[in-house]
This record gives structure tokens, C-alpha cells and sequence, in this order.
């Protein structure tokens, strides 16, 4: 929320910055992981990833799943062509 | 100089905007749409207007474009009716909370069922309560100046909020009468051009950011109060812009209201809009026959001038309120709004409630008389 010193306009601004509200890792019941020497680095999973939490730094390498935000909502799961994201349920 | 012209009350708003040097318009144009978009359309189809012109598909979207317009820095403006501007309802309280300083002309017509296209002013005081500046024109010269005067209160940097003018359904808005049309020198010194002073939503001048995400309740009161502030600012500014509009262009047209035969009334009748043009009227001659009526026209609604209506209450034996609207359940939504004014001050002058005119019913000088006479032989 962002304002100025006249109390008859306070904004309710957002501005994009990482994880504006707050580290939602922790609603995930579901941890996506993915098998390493199944991807074939087709950036499907990267596309599809409604939290922009799969992270890609070069074609060359597998994506990174980023725990701190992936809400465990398995699209990339979903979307994967070769099968090469499993899913297991997050302990206690 | 400016020239006088005969225009119907629809012209005349549509000649208010184009004064205002309006950048974007945005309307659906069909049913119940007036003629104010039509004649619009075709000034920026002539090139006459420097506007751009979006029809959309329904007056929710109208109103929508109007707002992404005024976010992105621009003049927006649209017109609405009854039905419309109940689907318009959603983002007509979105356009106040995103403090977009749209204005917009209602002209006011019943709502159904029965389908009625005639005048009634219940639709736009439905919406009070949404964070709009409401100004009622009471004549066509004052519809045209109201859009002019509604951009300037709108886009005060102490207020930033959307204004809706009212004129009355075919009484006024498919009714010709004199107007003068201002000089557009006159107009460029009293309005001058929108100058966003919180936000402007807009790729090509700001960073990105996103308006009116989720807010905690702690949060959320404080975004609330700051409309409550705002309107409480219009009123001075208000008032200002109709004082400088008077010293440029010679008209008065009131500022929150407007007083008529009220020296050493006994009896104040308000109203909203023409139906307070025909009270006005009818006073003058009950004043000839010895009665000491006054009229009193609620020119804003929002913010209400409750300061103003109960010190010319205080002075007075009896107060009639004419309702050209109602709200089923309660009473007349103006008398019931000074009704409540009245308490808030400890007046306690009678206030007699006559709803007249639903669904376009003529309102006489015989009818105003007949409620006049009845308080006197009483």
C-alpha cells in the first residue's frame, strides 16, 4: 500500500517484486521433483508454471524448481511430455 | 463570446464534453443509450473532436475502458441510462476505488419492470453510496456546464474522484432550449489539461505495477476513509469551482444547491434536477398569490449539503421534499436523506414527503400548488 502525506489518497499500489506475499512454499502438499536424466530441457514445465517458480539459466541445463514458492500445484507434472516430474507428499 | 444555440439537453452535454476536450470516449451504443454518444461519435468521425472513441460492447466494458483510459493519464468520459447503468453498477464502485476522475452523464429514466423509458431519478441515486461525485442539472444550459465544472471538481488533486451529471429522461434530455455554447479559450482557462497527481497506469511514463490487489481489513478501512476524506474536500472545491465559474462566464448555477424565493419563506420544497426548475416556477406565482414558498434545488448529492439544507431549515415552519424517485420500504431517497440531515443538526421543521412523477408522470405546477395548499389549510 502506498500513499502520500494527503490522507485522501492512499493507493493500494503493488509493485512485481519476489514473492510479495510471502514464502507460499509452505502450502504445498504435493513437492514436485524432477528426474534429471529423463528431461529432455523442452521448457514445458518452465512455460506452464502458473508461479514462476521453475527457474532456467541456460537450455543446456534441467530446470530448478525454486521450494521456496512452487505451491505444489503439479501442472508442470501434468504438462512434462516424457514423463520426467514425479510427485511426492511433503512430510510433517 | 460563445453562441447561443437551441439544443436539447443531450447536445448540451455532449458540447460540455467536447469543451472539456475529452481524449477518450467510451460507450455502448445502443438501448438505452442517448444521443449524447451520437453526437459525439460524429464530431471525432469528422475529425472536430481530437477524442478516440471506443464502442464497446456494454456498459460494464464502457465503463471499464473509461477507467483503463483515466489510469493510463487520459480525459475519459461516457454517458448512461437506466438499464445500463445498472449493469454499469460493479464497476462504477471500481471506478471511485481506483480514484479514476471519469465523468459521466446519466440521464435519468425509470427502471423495470415495467419497461419504461421515461424520466425518474431513482437509478442514479442508487448509487450514493459508490465514492461518485452526483451534480443534477436542473436546464440543458446547466447540464453542459455541470460536465466542465464535474471535470474540474473531479480532478482536483484534493479529490481525484469520478463525477456522475444528471439530467433528467426526455424532460431535458430530448427537450431543445437555449444554451450557450462557451468560447473553447474560455473553457481551456477554467479546465485546464488532466494532470494525474497519484498514478498513471501506463507502460510508456511508469515502472509496472498492478492497482487494487488484496488488502487486509486493516489496510482496506484506510484505502475507504480515504474516499470519505476526499468527498469532504469536494465540498470547499466544490463551491470554488462554481464561485469561478460565475466570474468567468456569468452564469450561477448554485454550488451545492441552489436558493430560489427563499428571503422570508415560510415553506422550503426541494427537489432534484428539472423537477426543481418546476417548483421554482411554481413558486413565483404562489408567491404572487401570498405564498411564502421557497425552493430549494439540491444541485450535488454526493457530497451532501447537509450544512447548507439545515441552516434553511431552521428558518422555515414547514418543508415539503419532492421525490421524483423512491425507495421501496423506506420514503422519497431525498427526503429521507434530509430527513436525516435534519436530526444530525436538531432542526425539527416537519418535512412532508410528495413522490411524484414515477416512470416519466408529468409533475404540474397544478400538483406542486395542490401540495403547497394542503400544508397552509392544515
Amino acid at each position: 500500500m502506498s500513499g502520500n502525506t494527503n490522507n485522501h489518497l492512499i493507493l493500494p499500489i503493488s509493485k512485481p517484486t519476489k514473492g510479495a506475499g510471502g514464502k507460499t512454499g509452505s502450502w504445498r502438499v504435493f513437492r514436485p521433483v524432477i528426474i534429471e536424466k529423463k528431461c529432455i530441457k523442452c521448457m514445458m514445465c518452465w512455460m506452464y508454471c502458473p508461479e514462476a517458480a521453475i527457474e532456467v539459466h541456460s537450455r543446456s541445463e534441467v530446470p530448478k524448481i525454486n521450494y521456496d514458492y512452487c505451491k505444489g500445484c503439479l501442472v508442470c507434472k501434468e504438462v512434462c511430455p516424457v514423463n520426467a516430474i514425479v510427485s511426492e507428499r511433503e512430510s510433517e | 463570446m460563445g453562441i447561443y444555440d437551441v439544443i436539447t439537453g443531450n447536445d448540451a452535454v455532449a458540447w460540455g464534453a467536447r469543451l472539456s476536450r475529452v481524449e477518450v470516449i467510451a460507450a455502448y451504443p445502443i438501448t438505452p443509450q442517448t444521443t449524447i454518444v451520437e453526437k459525439l461519435a460524429e464530431w471525432v468521425d469528422k475529425g472536430e473532436i481530437n477524442a478516440r472513441y471506443i464502442a464497446v460492447e456494454s456498459e460494464h466494458s464502457a465503463m471499464s475502458a473509461a477507467m483503463g483510459a483515466s489510469a493510463a493519464g487520459a480525459r475519459a468520459f461516457t454517458a448512461t441510462s437506466s438499464q445500463g447503468f445498472l449493469y454499469m453498477f460493479e464497476m462504477i464502485s471500481w471506478a471511485a476505488g481506483a480514484r479514476t476522475p471519469i465523468v459521466m452523464a446519466v440521464v435519468n429514466r425509470a427502471l423495470g419492470p415495467p419497461w419504461n423509458i421515461w424520466s425518474e431519478h431513482t437509478d442514479a441515486l442508487m448509487a450514493r453510496d459508490t465514492g461518485w461525485i452526483q451534480f443534477w442539472a436542473s436546464n440543458n444550459q446547466e447540464a453542459l456546464d455541470s460536465i466542465i465544472q464535474a471535470y474540474r471538481v473531479a480532478e482536483d488533486k484534493r479529490v481525484i474522484l469520478p463525477a456522475m451529471v444528471m439530467l433528467g429522461g426526455f424532460v431535458l434530455s430530448h427537450t431543445a432550449m437555449p444554451v450557450k455554447i462557451h468560447d473553447q479559450n474560455k473553457v481551456d482557462q477554467y479546465l485546464p489539461p488532466y494532470n494525474p497527481p497519484h498514478y498513471v497506469l501506463n507502460p510508456k511514463l511508469s515502472e509496472p505495477f498492478a492497482y487494487g490487489n488484496i488488502l487486509f481489513p486493516w489496510d482496506y478501512v484506510k484505502v475507504r476513509l480515504s474516499i470519505q476524506k476526499a468527498m469532504e474536500n469536494s465540498i470547499d472545491v466544490i463551491k470554488r469551482a462554481a464561485r469561478e465559474f460565475e466570474e468567468i462566464f456569468g452564469i450561477w448555477h448554485g454550488d451545492l444547491i441552489k436558493e430560489a424565493y427563499t428571503d422570508n419563506a415560510e415553506m422550503l420544497i426541494f427537489a432534484l434536477g428539472a423537477v426543481a426548475e418546476q417548483a421554482e416556477a411554481t413558486a413565483e406565482s404562489l408567491r404572487k398569490n401570498g405564498y411564502k414558498v421557497g425552493v430549494v434545488k439540491v444541485r450535488i448529492t454526493r457530497p451532501f449539503p447537509k450544512q447548507e439544507i439545515a441552516k434553511l431549515a431552521n428558518k422555515v415552519s414547514h418543508i415539503i421534499v419532492i421525490d421524483r424517485d423512491i425507495s421501496f420500504g423506506w420514503d422519497g431517497i431525498l427526503a429521507g436523506e434530509i430527513k436525516a440531515t435534519l436530526h444530525e443538526y436538531k432542526v425539527d421543521t416537519p418535512v412532508t414527503t410528495k413522490i411524484m412523477g414515477i416512470g416519466g408522470d408529468d409533475i404540474l405546477p397544478s400538483h406542486i400548488e395542490k401540495a403547497v395548499k394542503e400544508i397552509y389549510s392544515k
